[in-house]
């Protein structure tokens, strides 16, 4: 699957991540290389395998239905660049 | 189990322009889990607290952060399921819907897109007594609620808190089977009070433990019909979802609104565009919110730091032995084994407590008359003064007695009333309160004739224009019910009148 130059624009919209016009063809490129070495798993006949989700036979990990974090708002905003009457500032958006 | 039988209610119809049209809505409530903690981490689910303060690191979406599921989320989500006599899936799985808002630190919500935990059930919406809609649900899946956003705090900000992020919700998805907007406002009444019967939800719409996206489309009569045959969704039309409504009042104006702008698109000759739109209660109007395309490419996939959720048989089976007796069932018995209307027995469900101070009232009584006082006298009377069931200054227990006291013949229905306003004021035994007060009705024939006489004696023209009309004894009865104190036999009263008078 060969990824194009308005794919990879919109692929790095939807992420977020600024890409400048000039560096969206070796984008592209890169991507596509990326997708045509994984397309190389379906050579393989996988009709009839189960998924595997762990190569170790694991269950999900459960928590039991206790309050054990929180009640500590300084230490989760303090790694924001704005942040007032304990709440996150950011830029507005309105839908 | 007992079941009353149901008719299906009319689609409600449109008259546009140029011809009928019908309405066919589906509906996808998400409510909040009813649980200690969040889905996926250790912090509190409590509502209303200072901001951020109920925020672990998980919630905060820090580096390293890995979401570890709340076993009772789980649960709660199955008895759900169980509820709505759904299909339970032993194997479900965790996926990733990936979009960008700031009241979403992760960047994408842990949602259940391909393997959902719950599988295919159904509602009845009760209508009016006989008939009600059964709504097929297609399915329940777990996920992870989003913060909040406040935009109105600041011109140049909003702000964002994370309380709310990570809290376990269930999304309930109906089948397009509701056909009206009274019908979806009963959906989610009926859905609710399941939900707070079975504990898995408190259902508090102001508060938006509960929520509603409703997805509305259009079709001529008939075409409903082809699509149930077919389940070909081609014969329906091109639907638009109204996101977020947290009041049966605003999804009702919601849908006529939507049902008839989209009339007047196709009769105007053109075609509805697939949308998300937005109820604006103070113009009664829906409009389109202004997102993007691609906001809708949310690019699921597998969360890589869950396994799939798998459970046995057994476990589900236990929790299915714990359910509670349902609102469908606990009405059905109502009717049938006290002899309430369905109505009235619609009304006693209406709640878990209400159900249960009812049934201890009838508990060995007749059945009519404890549902005609616990509605009409003390839930009016409680409704009046906005208060609870739970809060009730008259207990069963002394509301039985009142309605003993009536059935021994002790007190009539009007002295009755009497003693309910003493024991809703001052409390205490109603059967003391008539001894003590001289209350008790006078059923002694002798006491009440001297009664009649007197009466009659001290008005000789009444009495002579009485036997010509005879609807004047009711006169004569009341002269001697004031004179009794309201305590005489109504009935003797009556006979003794007419006995006295020489009125046949």
């Amino acid at each position: 699957m060969a990824i194009d130059r308005d794919t990879a624009r919109k692929v790095a919209h939807l992420a977020r991540i600024r890409v400048d016009e000039a560096g969206l063809d070796a984008l592209a490129a890169e991507l596509s290389g990326i997708l045509g070495f994984v397309e190389e798993l379906d050579e393989l006949d996988v009709t009839g395998v189960e998924p595997m989700t762990s190569v170790t036979p694991m269950a999900l990990k459960r928590r039991a239905d206790v309050v054990t974090e929180g009640e500590n708002a300084a230490r989760i905003l303090a790694n924001a660049p704005d942040a007032r009457e304990g709440f996150f500032a950011v830029p507005k958006v309105v839908e | 189990m007992t079941e009353l039988a149901y008719r299906d209610p009319e689609p409600k119809i449109l008259h546009g322009a140029k011809g009928d049209w019908e309405i066919v809505i589906g509906m996808e409530v998400h409510a909040q889990v009813r649980s200690n903690a969040k889905l996926f981490s250790g912090a509190s689910t409590g509502f209303g607290a200072e901001p951020n303060t109920h925020v672990s690191l998980i919630d905060a979406a820090m580096p390293g952060m890995l979401p570890v599921i709340n076993e009772f989320c789980v649960e709660q989500a199955v008895r759900t399921g169980l509820g709505l006599k759904a299909q339970i899936n032993l194997f479900s799985q965790f996926d990733r819907k990936n979009y960008f808002y700031p009241d979403l630190p992760q960047g994408y919500q842990i949602s259940q897109l391909y393997h959902p935990i719950v599988g295919e059930g159904e509602v009845l919406v009760d209508m009016e007594p006989g008939v009600a809609r059964r709504v097929r649900i297609e399915r329940i899946h777990l996920e992870q609620d989003a913060g909040k956003s406040i935009h109105d705090m600041d011109p140049e900000n909003s702000y964002v808190d994370l309380n709310r992020t990570g809290v376990a919700l269930m999304e309930i998805v109906s089948r397009p089977d509701i056909r009206g907007p009274e019908e979806a406002a009963e959906y989610v009444r009926k859905l609710r009070q399941i939900l707070r019967y079975l504990g898995t939800c408190d259902g508090n719409m102001q508060e938006g433990s509960l929520r509603a996206d409703v997805n509305v489309s259009v079709c001529q009569p008939g075409a409903y019909e082809k699509y149930r045959e077919s389940g070909d969704f081609s014969h329906l039309g091109t639907r638009c979802e109204i996101k977020n409504m947290n009041s049966m009042r605003f999804i009702q104006q919601a849908i006529d609104y939507e049902a008839r702008r989209q009339i007047a698109i196709i009769e105007d000759g053109g075609s509805v565009d697939q949308e998300t739109r937005l109820y604006d209660p103070n113009k009664g109007e829906t409009r389109s919110m202004r997102s993007k395309e691609e906001a809708h490419d949310y690019r699921y996939f597998p969360d890589p730091d869950l396994l799939p959720l798998t459970f046995e048989q057994a476990w589900v089976d236990g929790i299915a032995a714990t359910l509670p007796e349902l609102p469908d069932e606990k009405k059905a018995r109502f009717v049938l084994d006290f002899g309430v209307t369905e109505y009235d027995a619609g009304v006693l469900t209406a709640d878990t407590v209400n159900a249960a101070f009812f049934e201890e009232v009838a508990q060995g009584r007749d059945g009519k008359q404890a549902a005609n006082w616990v509605i009409n006298e003390l839930f009016g009377r409680l409704n009046k003064e906005g208060m609870a069931v739970s809060a009730s200054p008259v207990s069963a227990a002394q509301l039985g007695a009142i309605i003993d006291l009536i059935a021994a013949g002790d007190i009539s229905g009007k002295i009755a009333k009497d003693l309910f306003e003493i024991v809703w004021a001052e409390g205490g035994d109603p059967r003391a309160i008539v001894e003590d007060r001289g209350m008790k009705q006078v059923t002694d024939t002798g006491a009440i004739e001297a009664a009649v006489v007197d009466v009659i004696a001290a008005n000789p023209d009444k009495a002579e224009q009485a036997k010509a009309k005879p609807s004047m004894a009711g006169w004569f009865v009341g002269q001697v019910m004031k004179a009794t104190g309201g305590k005489a036999n109504p009935q003797a009263v009556n006979a003794l009148v007419r006995e006295k008078l020489g009125i046949e």
